[in-house]
Formats: C-alpha cells, sequence, structure tokens
C-alpha cells in the first residue's frame, strides 16, 4: 500500500471511487488501491451519454479485470456530463493513470451535502489499513 | 504442516510461500490453498509464457504413489485409459470417473517404473480423490496407495525458451525428451522427475522434487532464466493460458455431473481395452450420443465472457457458459461451455446473457490458440 497513491486534493468513498471537485461539477474514478486490487483492467461498462443521471450509493457501471468483475458504486447524485470515451477501446487507463486519463465521468452535483459523506485522503487511507 | 482441527480453516502455504511474498505476488485462496493470482500482472505474465517462459508454482497438486505387483491391472480398472500401453517413463493424461461415467477427478499417471505409478491430482480433490483410490484399491490384494502431496513440490516452467534456460541446469538432453515423456535426473543437483509437460499450450517441463528442495530450485530456475526473461508466473495467467488452449478445469468443464465425453475427451476413454469404473455408463452415452458438448465460445461486442453466463439460440438456452476470460493472444473475449449437440457447431451465431443483456456471441473450434512451432 505505500507505494499505492491517493491524493490529498480529492474525496474518496468507502466503495474506493474519488471525486475531484471543480465548481457545481465534480470528476469521479476509481482509486489506486481499486486499480491494484482488480488488477489489469479489460472492460468497463459506464453512462456513456450525457443528461443520464446517476445517484448516491448506487451502481453506475461495472469494470472487469481480467480476473474479476465488479460494481461500480456512484460517489454523488447527479448528471453525468460526459463519460470518458477512451476507455471503450483502452480500459488499461484506469491502471495506469487512475486519476488523469483513467478517470470515469463528469457529473454535474445534485446535492453538494452529499460531499459531507466523503473522506479525504488520511481517512481513506486509515479506512484502508483497517480494511 | 496443517491442522486439520482448527475451526476456521487455516489456509495452506507451499514451501514457496516465503518467495512469492516477495516477489510482490498478490496472494489469494484457492481449493484451501493460498497461492499467488499474479506477481507483474496476469497479462504480463500471460504473455511472457507465450513469448519467452513463466515459472509457476504448482506444489498444491496432489501426488499419489501407486505399487505392487497388481498395479497395472489396479489402475487399468480405475480410469478409462489404457495403462497397459503406458511404456516407463511415459505420462498420460485421464480421468477418475464415477460408475456412471460422470469425473471425479482428471489426472496424470507416470510410470516410474515396473509396478510403480505416480498419479497427479488437482488440489481441491486430493481428499476426495484419496479415498476413491483408496477404495477401488482393496479389490486388488497386491496394491499401495501413499499420498505425498505433503512431501512432494511442483514447479512447471513453460513457454519457446523453457528448454534453453532449464538445459542451464541439467545433464539431461532435454531436447531429446519428448512430449508426455520424464526422466528422473538431477536439475540444479536435486532429484527430479523432468516431465514434458503442462498446461498453458506452450512447451515446457513439470518438475516434481522434494518439498525441502523447491526453493532452490525456484530460486536457481529464476536466476538462470532471467537473461532470457523468465519470469514467476501465478495462477491468473495459468487460467487464461489453458483456456486460450481449450484445456478443461476441474470444477469448470469438469465435474461429477459431466462425463469425458461430453468434454471432447474421447480420445481419452479406451473402451476396447477391458472393464474399467464408468466404461457401462460410457458406452451408453457413446452409442446414443452426448447430450451436450463442450464447445469454444467467442464474444463478438464489447463485453468479457464468465463461466456460468447462460447462452441462447433462437431465444432458447442452449447451455452455460464454464469459464471465460480475455484471450490476452488470441485479442478476444472467449470462453468454453456446454450446449446442444446440435447448437455445437462451429459459426453457429448465438447470444450470451451478461448481467441480464444478450449480446452476439458465435461457436467458434477449440483450442483458441494452438502454438505453431
Amino acid at each position: 500500500m505505500v507505494s499505492l497513491k491517493h491524493p490529498g486534493n480529492l474525496k474518496y468513498s468507502k466503495t474506493d471511487e474519488w471525486v475531484r471537485l471543480e465548481g457545481d461539477q465534480a470528476t469521479v474514478g476509481i482509486t489506486d488501491y481499486a486499480q491494484d486490487q482488480l488488477g489489469d483492467i479489460v472492460y468497463v461498462e459506464l453512462p456513456w451519454d450525457a443528461g443520464q443521471t446517476v445517484t448516491v450509493d448506487e451502481k453506475f457501471g461495472d469494470i472487469e479485470s481480467v480476473k474479476a468483475t465488479s460494481e461500480l458504486i456512484s460517489p454523488l447524485s447527479g448528471e453525468v456530463v460526459k463519460a470518458n470515451a477512451e476507455l471503450k477501446e483502452s480500459p488499461e487507463l484506469i491502471n495506469d493513470y487512475p486519476y488523469e486519463k483513467g478517470w470515469l465521468f463528469a457529473v454535474k452535483i445534485a446535492d453538494a451535502s452529499q460531499l459531507d459523506g466523503l473522506m479525504d485522503a488520511d481517512q481513506y487511507l486509515a479506512y484502508l489499513q483497517g480494511r | 504442516m496443517t491442522t486439520h482441527d482448527n475451526i476456521v480453516p487455516q489456509l495452506k502455504r507451499t514451501p514457496l510461500y516465503d518467495q512469492h511474498h516477495a516477489l510482490g505476488a498478490r496472494l489469494v485462496e484457492f481449493s484451501g490453498w493460498e497461492m499467488p493470482v499474479h506477481y507483474s500482472g496476469i497479462l504480463d505474465e500471460h504473455h511472457a509464457v507465450r513469448s519467452r517462459a513463466g515459472l509457476f508454482d504448482v506444489s498444491h497438486m496432489g501426488e499419489f504413489k501407486v505399487e505392487g505387483r497388481d498395479a497395472q491391472a489396479f489402475l487399468q480398472y480405475l480410469v478409462p485409459n489404457d495403462i497397459a500401453r503406458l511404456a516407463v517413463q511415459q505420462a498420460l493424461y485421464t480421468q477418475l470417473c464415477l460408475p456412471d461415467g460422470n469425473v471425479i477427478d482428471d489426472l496424470l499417471i507416470y510410470h516410474l517404473a515396473e509396478q510403480h505409478y505416480m498419479l497427479v491430482v488437482n488440489a481441491g480433490n486430493i481428499s476426495k480423490d484419496l479415498a476413491w483410490v483408496q477404495e477401488q484399491a482393496q479389490h486388488f490384494p497386491d496394491v499401495t496407495v501413499t499420498d505425498q502431496s505433503d512431501t512432494m513440490a511442483l514447479l512447471a516452467i513453460q513457454g519457446p525458451l523453457a528448454q534453453e534456460i532449464l538445459q542451464a541446469l541439467t545433464q539431461v538432453d532435454l531436447k531429446e525428451l519428448r512430449y508426455y515423456h520424464f526422466v528422473a535426473d538431477r536439475v540444479d543437483d536435486i532429484n527430479c522427475i523432468i516431465s514434458r509437460t503442462g498446461y498453458t499450450g506452450e512447451d515446457g517441463f513439470e518438475l516434481y522434487c522434494a518439498s525441502v528442495d523447491v526453493v532452490k530450485l525456484w530460486t536457481d530456475l529464476l536466476g538462470v532464466g532471467k537473461p532470457q526473461g523468465l519470469v514467476p508466473a501465478g495462477l491468473g495467467a495459468r487460467d487464461t493460458l489453458r483456456l486460450e488452449a481449450g484445456l478443461c478445469l476441474y470444477g469448470h468443464e469438469l465435474d461429477e455431473q459431466t462425463n469425458p465425453l461430453e468434454a471432447r475427451l474421447g480420445w481419452t476413454i479406451k473402451l476396447k481395452k477391458g472393464n474399467f469404473i464408468g466404461r457401462d455408463a460410457l458406452l451408453q452415452v457413446k452409442e446414443h450420443g452426448p447430450q451436450r458438448l463442450l464447445v469454444g465460445v467467442e464474444l463478438l461486442e464489447r463485453g468479457v465472457l464468465r463461466g456460468g453466463y447462460p447462452l441462447y439460440a433462437q431465444g432458447q438456452c442452449i447451455g452455460n457458459l464454464t469459464s471465460g476470460a480475455p484471450g490476452p493472444t488470441v485479442h478476444k473475449h472467449i470462453g468454453m461451455g456446454y450446449v446442444e449437440p446440435l447448437q455445437a457447431t462451429a459459426g453457429n451465431q448465438i447470444q450470451v446473457e451478461i448481467r441480464g443483456k444478450r449480446c452476439s456471441a458465435q461457436i467458434v473450434a477449440l483450442p483458441f490458440y494452438k502454438r505453431t512451432s
């Protein structure tokens, strides 16, 4: 876990998604810990079309590594502004750059108070260590 | 050693546990064992085995010695393949079948010497198999069955450079060792059974040695093979490699509800050799034709195939997948499964249900991958 990165400017969910705030929008991805746990990612299913809604603590997609299938759980509610279409052809970007080119989607935040339910980097790290 | 009286079942570890840990392996539970699923990553290790070589710790596999004057007659009765044709220094793939023809386990049998054989069984089936083999041996006066699983280790070195790498550590002329043949000799000054077998679709060797020797053998093999690109490889790559090669995995393609003819293992069933356990049932299957057949399936849209997914044709369920994964060498998402014989033709367009959604797929011939050299 020492070599894994969890940047201080992001918020984290208990289901291992990260959130980057940009005004009234947020970008969502999965954490370095999550991609490391999954191993080689070979497929991701996202709300590809803008305008779809996601709901906090509910499934918004699926992610598959060579070995396993997992559900993606949304850290926030809102309307999808854009999904990372590059991941259709290159899902391994999530392994290589979980916080940059491997982002999943951007969302227009419906309820800013949901951000209070997320962890900061230190809390997330402590949460991982207790797991 | 493992104690069996704990309330929480303790996972077993091979003698190489510390080495796996030091190499950064991700360890997972597999059939009661704590085994490396990958080191650098499944895809890296898969490609290494196809292009160079990989070293697998498969010491969790079980080994039974079968000895005695009746050993050959006993094995001839125990398994459907023909033990009488198995010369000393040869290995054979076969199954343990129930009287109904279904599969208790699949295994290799090594003919070590006259009246002296070794059975190599799947880790998850060791106690079940041992009980079955010992029970059947009671019908034969001069047979001894001994479980050597705890004192024997097994490494597999697989890939196009396996011979070259292994040759550096042994006097045996490996190029003379044919597929499914073996010799007992020294590798790295360690007594081994050197067997030209494997489970990856590549050329390669399996090395059986005493558990106490395997740390040295593993370490020295990795050292001598490093310049040629030998890497440690885990069970994750072992699974994608065997899937591309169309090889059955017990618990997936084979189980106690499946007979070998359905699994297209008819080439291992010798109905003319005389009586054996399951013969009557398998004869019936052969005469009437299997009720389902193992097929390869290729996904024609985005997604990943997995064992358990249902298969459809013209809106009707025709069977299920038993395995599925990306095929890193064939660049397709592939699976194996059972379908009704009429649907089993290569090229047949079908659908697979992935999380409630029907996706286009087709039946393809097995194996998905066959090495060219």
